[in-house]
């Protein structure tokens, strides 16, 4: 019973941050709403004992990108409220949107039975050997081809930042 | 076969799904490109979190490798995003997403 109210607690907690992400008026705080966000996910990947994914989340995304986007706001100075916010009509025709694509979701889970193999709380794919030993047996082509993505991406950072025209 | 103390998977599905549907609502409403951009890493995280569920749940290996390398790639997309959120400041000294018309039909 005690993981249900943590699995209750963290799902409350990202919802209500996710709801101010989008909610808040300056960018900044959605930043910060967005961190907690992270983190109430990265205790989802512990609740499925998912250890090496929980660790991998926090340093990439409330590590790395965190940072990205809190520097961003601060060196250009972001940090105003939206001048011209879209129409009424608009965001109300956004949350019927969303709504309905919500419903649709849920109803088409609803309807298949899915067969659960394991309990989460004791498989042990999660751990960081497990997964090791496939991501560098089976997986190391994927894997390698990643690190050149992130080069490249590096790179292409690197040459849209620069300040004189190429 | 499970205990009854296990979470059922639907609580997954339903928490990823609205999760995933509060993005795609910030992307509808917002202008801001930075809080576009935070809306789809709340997206990405929503399908990362259900395929570890999956993955969890099935006892399958390679949903967790799937997310991990989702992970890469998001982090290589928010990168190159803010790199050009930048530039877009740059040029026009604003990131509202409705100066940016020129390819507008």
């Amino acid at each position: 019973m005690f993981t249900h109210y943590i699995f209750i607690f963290l799902t409350i907690l990202a919802l209500f941050s996710a709801v101010m992400v989008i909610a808040s008026k300056k960018p900044i705080h959605s930043v910060l709403f967005l961190t907690l966000t992270f983190f109430c996910i990265a205790g989802h990947y512990i609740l499925l004992n998912a250890q090496f994914l929980a660790v991998v989340h926090v340093i990439v995304y409330a590590g790395a990108i965190m940072v990205l986007f809190l520097f961003t706001v601060m060196l250009l100075n972001l940090n105003k409220e939206e001048r011209s916010p879209k129409p009424l009509w608009v965001k109300i025709i956004a949350f019927v949107a969303g709504c309905m694509l919500a419903l649709v979701l849920v109803g088409v889970f609803r309807g298949y039975d899915i067969k659960v193999a394991t309990d989460p709380a004791i498989t042990q794919i999660g751990l960081v050997k497990n997964l090791g030993k496939i991501l560098y047996s089976e997986y190391l082509l994927p894997f390698e081809i990643s690190s050149v993505l992130f080069l490249t991406a590096m790179v292409g950072a690197t040459l849209l930042g620069k300040k004189e025209q190429i | 076969m499970t205990p009854i103390s296990t979470i059922p998977i639907h609580y997954y599905l339903i928490f990823c799904s609205t999760l995933f549907c509060i993005g795609v609502f910030g992307v509808l409403v917002k202008r801001n490109a930075l809080v576009i951009l935070m809306s789809i890493e709340l997206m990405i995280n929503s399908i990362n979190l259900l395929l570890a569920a999956f993955s969890a749940y099935t006892n399958d290996p390679a949903g967790q490798i799937l997310v991990f390398f989702i992970m890469v790639v998001a982090a290589a997309e928010v990168a190159i995003g803010l790199a050009i959120v930048v530039l877009i400041y740059r040029t026009t000294h604003s990131i509202d997403i409705n100066v940016l018309n020129k390819l507008r039909w």
